[in-house]
């Protein structure tokens, strides 16, 4: 391990302990240190008894996956040192709880600790970060700091717990700080919801799912800073039905789910490309098919939100890498439904919408002149035609209420006016229309950088990839010197930049978390081949280790 | 805008003798009624399903979603809380509303959306010509099942008091009078409004014979005594014989779900703010 330029901290307990946000305060005490932060939480879909961890991830360059070993393992649990054994290499350190482990390292008497100081049992994790922040040697001022913001409550006594731990371990493994400043760490389901708040979003529509489902809780959370309504009705085709209600009354909404709840979606998504109503939808993938694996990964939808819905309409697909490109894309994808009046796919997956990433906000672009408008025709000429067929496809939309316009939409055939047709021409037409919004759909992304190309830009062999893939083939790219391609917008698919960003390549490996090579299939429609495919189904996300492996079999 | 003509040029292809002729004549008077009360139609939506029903999106001159079939109350729910300003007037088939979308029928009653239900129940898929629908009699002979059915009806006015709704009534297409004066008073109705309307079908369940012997206006209804109002829903179970009760059944004054999940305006600014003020406290 290069421990020098980045450590790893395992944290292991019961479901019900708390993993997660023990997890993140260790992620901000080494973000803390000047370094870029990935956290990966690890859980079955149940709620106590199970065995949860968090694997996080500091090191000096941008990172987007785990390491297979650990630096320092965590124990809330015997199980985080049984099960983990694989993940130790000799230099790990350890630090339990000795009222619930045995185990080699450091222990903590976290019931004595508690009693000592009559905190509440829940503190036991707060003694935990105390003892680990010793073991890594670091400053007692960079805990206070860290508690003082993340633990707004109860600060004192948690510092007080902590500090005893602190105090009774030694420095065994220091992680030295980079001194370069600390970034601030957000999930790619956060990044979605403040990048459709930065595209203007005025609604969020969502039934619980896991992995959208933390980004319903965030915006559910923060709806009255943000001014957003936020619901949570019936069901998914409530959910698509509700948002396109908001899109024909001039509100900008976005929806979310997972593979299961977007089945229900499908009549409703068809509807709005039928009734060119702009809507968002937030898909984070999970293991399929069907209930699959709840809380586990997987890139197996690409191909169902490409082709979901029934007859023939343009829509957006993008597919963002990390919660930086979350960020921006999110409120780009908002934006763009707008202004052709298409429905458009933010396309997560597990791995990017519940882990946490170092974010640049420095990076941000601004929006300071605020989110564009709905594109609102002042006062549309009259009587108001609502699919008036213009060069590009795409009608001035009105809204009801405005002076004078009739707003009709319809899902059958219709004509400018909106009114049912079922004559051969009109439909022609309309069909005709929807065409041709597809292609200024596809000039106007071609605006946009819609392929990353990272690790060496030039070498002859590259690996293929998309979504939250992203940073473990960077990484592995920059080990084994190849060019890294990832496509962030699949639909309209550029096939323009793509072959941009593979010229001179001899050999294409397109690496996916599906088993059938769902991105590979696309790319070879638009005559783009691909020579080998990894692929990883187990519902877990490529290691950085278990990557290089593959690709090295593959490159031999 | 004002004077409008208020029937569309479009080419009106439902039944002669057919109930929907009345629900839209109701619905233009009553559209008369507000222009000339200097109400602008400019801020009321009708939503329709898909079936015979529907068809009123393309002939009404009025802002319209002609929706899918099943989904008219979810698309009404997000228009009005999208804008409150506008009227939204759901017009609703009985297979649409009890049977594909009833979800979003238990839903809306239950949150007391301030939305206008009207469900055009002439107990039967009317559009794909001939099927029972959940308010067909047991034993209706439809093309689906035709040794008669195999189920008793639902009783949506019992449903809906079940629910929560906060306004309901039971109108019938051969009394247009009435059932203009329903409506008017579920649009003022602020909350869930419901209206089950009797609506003849001329060519699939012609029972006018039935119903005009047995509709009634019970005398001294007090609406808001919610006893007598199951007592009322439960007379007549769409199935069994006997007398129908018309007229506003049950109303009570309670907040809407739009006033409850109202949030403050915030300005493109103050929302930047809050986005860098998060990501700033995630240091
Ligand atoms: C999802 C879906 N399933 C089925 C249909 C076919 N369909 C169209 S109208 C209709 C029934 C209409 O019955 P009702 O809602 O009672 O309306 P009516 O025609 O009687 O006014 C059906 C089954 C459809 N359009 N969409
Ligand atoms: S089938 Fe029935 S409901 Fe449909 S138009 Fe004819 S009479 Fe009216
Ligand atoms: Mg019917």
């Amino acid at each position: 391990m290069a421990e020098e330029r980045e450590v790893s901290v395992l944290v292991g307990g019961r479901a019900g302990d708390g993993i997660n946000n023990a997890g993140a305060l260790v992620a901000r005490l080494m973000s803390r240190l000047g370094y870029r932060i990935y956290l990966y939480f690890d859980y079955p879909s149940l709620i106590r008894g199970g065995h949860n961890f968090a694997v996080i991830r500091a090191a000096t360059r941008e990172v987007g996956t785990c390491r297979e070993k650990v630096d320092f393992v965590l124990a809330l649990n015997q199980e985080t040192v049984t099960r983990h054994q694989g993940m130790v290499h000799d230099g790990t350190a350890f630090v339990f709880n000795a009222d619930l482990v045995k185990s080699e390292g450091q222990g903590i008497p976290v019931k004595a600790i508690l009693a000592a100081e009559q905190a509440p049992e829940i503190m036991g994790n707060s003694v935990m970060i105390g003892g680990f922040a010793k073991a890594a040697g670091i400053e007692w001022a960079q805990v206070e700091d860290v508690f003082r913001a993340a633990l707004p409550k109860g600060t004192d006594l948690n510092l007080k717990v902590a500090r005893r731990a602190y105090d009774q371990l030694a420095v065994v493994r220091k992680i030295p700080e980079r001194g370069s400043p600390p970034l601030s760490l957000v999930t790619g389901n956060e990044a979605i919801g403040l990048g459709l708040i930065r595209g203007g979003l005025d609604a969020y529509v969502s039934y619980p799912m896991t992995p959208s489902s933390s980004l319903l809780h965030f915006l559910a959370g923060e709806k009255e800073k943000f001014g957003i309504t936020v619901v949570h009705p019936e069901n998914e085709i409530a959910v698509v039905l509700m948002g396109l209600g908001f899109a024909y009354a001039g509100k900008k909404a976005a929806v979310g789910t997972s593979g299961g709840g977007f089945c229900l979606m499908t009549e409703g998504l068809s509807l709005a490309g039928m009734a060119e109503l702009p809507l968002v939808f937030v898909v984070s993938q999970r293991t399929g098919p069907s209930t699959g694996l709840p809380t586990y990964t997987g890139q197996s939808e690409l191909q169902f939100v490409l082709h979901a819905g029934q007859g023939e309409f343009p829509r957006l697909i993008v597919a963002p890498g990390d919660a930086g490109e979350a960020l921006a894309w999110s409120a780009i994808a908002l934006d763009i439904a707008w202004q052709f009046q298409v429905p458009a796919f933010i396309l997560p997956d597990k791995t990017l919408s519940e882990g946490t990433y170092s974010v640049d906000t420095a990076a941000l672009p601004s929006r300071e002149d605020g989110p564009a408008g709905p594109g609102r025709a002042a006062s549309p000429s009259l009587p108001y035609r609502r699919y008036a067929d213009m060069p590009d496809g795409v009608s001035p939309p009105a809204f009801p209420g405005t002076p004078g316009a009739v707003v009709k939409v319809n899902s059958y055939a219709h004509d400018e006016y909106g009114y049912t047709t079922e004559e051969g021409d009109m439909v022609s037409l309309m069909t005709e229309k929807r065409l041709r919004k597809q292609e200024a759909l596809a000039r106007a992304m071609n605006t946009f950088p819609q392929v990353n190309v990272l690790g060496k830009a030039d070498a002859p062999v590259a690996l293929l990839c998309w979504g939250s893939t992203k940073g473990v083939s960077a990484e592995v790219g920059d080990a084994l010197g190849l060019r890294v391609v990832q496509p962030v917008v699949l639909e309209p698919f550029p096939t323009t930049q793509l072959r941009v960003a593979l010229s001179g390549t001899t050999k294409l490996i397109c690496v996916e978390e599906n088993a059938t090579g769902q991105l590979a299939a696309i790319a070879s429609e638009y005559g783009i081949a691909v020579d080998e495919e990894i692929f990883r189904y187990d519902g877990r996300p490529f290691t950085y280790e278990s990557l290089l492996a593959k690709v090295q079999e593959v490159i031999l | 805008m004002t004077g409008r003509n208020l029937i569309t040029d479009v080419q009106n292809t439902w039944c002669p003798g057919c109930g929907n002729f009345t629900i839209q004549h109701t619905l233009k008077a009553l559209l008369d009624g507000w222009e000339k009360e200097g109400r602008s139609l400019d801020n009321v939506v009708l939503v329709s399903g898909i079936g015979c029903h529907a068809k009123i999106a393309d002939y009404l001159n009025i802002n319209s979603f002609y929706s899918l079939h099943g989904r008219t109350i979810p698309v009404a729910t997000g228009i009005k809380l999208a804008n409150p300003d506008l009227t939204v007037i759901c017009c609703c088939g009985d297979g649409d509303c009890y049977a594909e979308g009833l979800d979003h029928l238990v839903f809306a009653a239950k949150r007391n959306i301030d939305i206008t239900v009207i469900v055009h129940d002439n107990r039967v898929y009317g559009l794909t010509t001939g099927q029972y629908t959940p308010t067909s009699p047991l034993g209706f002979k439809g093309k689906s099942t035709p040794s008669g059915t195999a189920e008793l009806p639902l009783n949506p006015v019992e449903l809906m008091l079940a629910c929560g709704a906060t306004f309901i009534a039971r109108g019938y297409t051969k009394k247009m009078d009435q059932l203009k004066t329903l409506i008017r008073e579920g649009v003022a109705h602020k909350g869930f409004s419901f209206i089950d309307v009797l609506q003849i079908c001329a060519t699939f369940f012609p029972a006018a014979d039935y119903y005009t012997p047995r509709v009634y206006e019970p005398a001294d209804h007090d609406p808001a005594d919610f006893q007598k109002a199951c007592l009322l829903a439960r007379e007549w179970d769409y199935n069994s014989d006997a007398r129908i009760a018309l007229g506003v059944l049950y109303r009570k004054s309670m907040p809407g779900f739009g006033e409850r999940v109202a949030v403050p305006n915030r300005t493109a600014s103050e929302r930047e703010q809050a986005v860098r003020d998060i990501i700033a406290a995630r240091i």
